[in-house]
């Protein structure tokens, strides 16, 4: 295959595609070389902490700004040199509901409809189908300052897909909402990639991305620090835990005993006196499991809680991006 | 399918570019149709001043050679109606900005030239209905044109190319500050650019410095224009800038659309930088 040939064969099997993507402000340099690929029809979820880079990212892959450096791909197209024709491929939902407050939701549709420049009816009809697609028929001649955060965020949402985006970028889409409202905004959301939309996702909610990811790139400081599944991500940081918690603390001793006999690697379980917790990371998660509850139970402990816990996002993320923190404060102190 | 030439191309641009700013346009005017009280909220300022100065102080004041002081204030608070409507457009711009539509915008396939074009159309005509407004509130206390309809007329576009030239400034500042307190704060520009001028009194019944800054004021110089357009007597005082008040109050809109006009188009791309 030829460089070409290659570069067009891959430019259909990913979405977006960044390389060494640079991002200056000042001093600061908000991005700093970010290399980045989504499969097409799927959903890349961009984690980091605030100031991480997140949302120049976005900004930049969307044609809101220009990068300093680096290039990006998005629907097959550079995002600098033919911003037309990505613009015409993505959908963006930024960090606030970017709706107009006085027009109702159906205006608001028609009006981003007639701006993506469909005709006249072609707009009405994409805005009957979205209101439908978004449950806000009912709300559809209310003025938009009237709607609750969710009705905002979903009209929000529509708004980004009158043109059934190629690549959809969403920054933080549910910051904000109550339960209901993530939910909502994630049916929505998990619907469009059925119909094959690629999704870049950022957020702060790490079981939103969970949920939804198939990909994960942690950032932090503009640098990928990581990317895998959800599942790889979680594997990396230490598998499942067998954990216990008892009723007396005379029972501490012999549950220790019955919790290292399956630990991985034979290692000592850690025990939380004061919450009378045992536990210890297992490689044959259920096994182990019963193993334990089966001997516990032969020997009469009165057990209050025992169960299988598998790592969380929060917890990968505390790890990786609480590295980055520590390095720099050192750092600092250094200097 | 062959491709779009080079001309059909231009041609195709120019027509979305005229679409894309009527659409603007348009969400402008739906606003003022969905919430009239707009008009009325951002005409609070000038009704109140016309009913203080009308009635409460207007026994009291003396503009020289017996004239009706409503007959004087009256173009005086149109002219200060058009001073103030960049505050306007400067928070219209804010909010948009500040709330993310100007960036979704930007994030779509729509011609570049219509944000901004549009909503300069947009707001002429909203100062048209504020001017339309105002006149019929003037005509109800008993104000009356003693010019003819042209003259009439003519002064009601000079108002309007004011109003024109100070939308540029708007989107400027608009853009310029970071969040919608400053903007509100742009009230501290605003108020003394519409009242340090003839609105009120002559320039030559204020201290020489005053009077100075006052007559020099753009404002005053479509104001002391329309005044002699709305056939009132004793207006323009002996200086040079009172003097050509109908040449300046043309020249001075042109001057800021020409100086307004390129930084805020500057300032809207440099939010992709
Ligand atoms: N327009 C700008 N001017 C100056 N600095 C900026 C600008 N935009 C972003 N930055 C800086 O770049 C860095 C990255 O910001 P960015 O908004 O991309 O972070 P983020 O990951 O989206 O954070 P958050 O989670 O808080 O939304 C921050 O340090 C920020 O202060
Ligand atoms: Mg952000």
């Amino acid at each position: 295959m030829t460089a070409a040939t290659e570069a067009a064969a891959e430019a259909g099997e990913y979405s977006v595609i960044a390389e060494g993507l640079r991002k200056q402000y000042g001093d600061k340099t908000a991005v700093d070389g970010l290399d980045l690929r989504v499969r097409r029809g799927t959903v890349c979820g961009l984690l980091g902490p605030n100031g991480a880079g997140k949302t120049t990212s976005v900004r930049m892959l969307s044609t809101l700004v220009r990068p300093d450096g680096g290039r990006a791909e998005v629907g097959g197209h550079d995002v600098v040199r033919r911003p037309d024709l990505v613009r015409r491929r993505i959908g963006l939902t930024g960090q606030h509901a970017a709706v107009d407050e006085i027009l109702t939701a159906r205006q608001n549709l028609r009006m981003f409809g007639r701006l993506f420049h469909l005709g006249h009816p072609a707009a009405r009809a994409r805005a009957e189908e979205l209101l439908a697609q978004f449950s806000l028929l009912e709300a559809a001649d209310k003025q938009v300052k009237t709607f609750s955060g969710g009705m905002r965020r979903r009209l929000d949402l529509a708004a980004s897909m009158i043109l059934a985006p190629e690549v959809l970028f969403l920054d933080e889409p549910t910051t904000g909402l109550d339960p209901r409202g993530r939910r909502e905004v994630w049916d929505a959301v998990r619907g469009l990639t059925a119909t094959g939309t690629t999704v870049l996702l950022t957020t702060h909610y790490l079981d939103e991305a969970d949920k939804l990811s198939d990909w994960i790139c942690v950032i932090d400081q503009g640098r990928k620090i990581t990317e895998d599944t959800p599942a790889g991500l979680k594997r990396a940081v230490g598998g499942d835990r067998v954990e216990v918690v008892l009723a007396d603390p005379a029972d501490l001793p012999l549950t220790a005993g019955a919790v290292a006999r399956v630990a991985a690697g034979g290692r000592p379980p850690e025990t939380d006196e004061a919450e009378l917790r045992v536990h210890a990371p297992v490689t044959e998660g259920v096994a182990a499991l019963t193993e334990v509850a089966r001997e516990l139970q032969d020997a009469g402990v009165a057990v209050l809680d025992i169960g299988l816990r598998r790592p969380t996002l929060d917890e990968v993320f505390l790890r990786l991006t609480g590295g980055a923190e520590r390095e720099t404060t050192e750092k600092e102190n250094a200097v | 399918m062959s491709a779009p030439t080079t001309t059909e191309q231009d041609e195709r641009r120019l027509y979305w570019e005229f679409v894309d700013c009527w659409t603007i346009v348009r969400r402008e005017l739906g606003h003022l149709a969905k919430q009239p009280s707009l008009i009325a909220w951002q005409l609070g300022f000038p009704i109140v001043s016309v009913l203080l100065y009308v009635y409460v102080f207007g026994s009291a004041m003396d503009v020289g050679g017996g004239q009706d002081y409503t007959t004087f204030v009256m173009p005086g608070m149109f002219a200060m109606t058009m001073a103030f409507g960049f505050m306007n457009t400067a928070m219209a711009v804010t909010v948009e900005k500040d709330r993310g539509v100007i960036d979704r915008f930007r994030s779509m396939p729509m011609a570049r030239s219509a944000v901004v074009a549009g909503r300069g159309v947009a707001d002429v005509l909203h100062a048209g209905i504020d001017l339309a407004v105002m006149a019929l509130i003037a005509l109800a206390i008993g104000w009356r044109s003693d010019g003819s309809l042209v003259e009439t007329v003519y002064a009601f576009l000079l108002l309007l190319l004011l109003r024109f030239a100070l939308i540029w400034i708007g989107v400027y500042l608009g853009l310029l500050v970071p969040n919608q307190e400053a903007a509100g704060n742009l009230f501290a520009v605003a108020f003394p650019f519409g009242m340090i001028s003839s609105v009120f009194t002559p320039p030559s019944m204020m201290p020489d410095w005053l009077g100075a800054i006052a007559m020099w004021n753009p404002v005053s110089s479509t104001a002391t224009a329309i005044r002699e357009l709305f056939g009132v007597s004793t207006t323009a005082g002996d200086s040079w800038i009172e003097q050509h008040a109908p040449l300046m109050s043309v020249v001075w809109p042109l001057a800021i659309t020409a100086v307004f006009l390129p930084l805020a188009v500057r300032r809207y791309q440099a939010l992709g930088r």
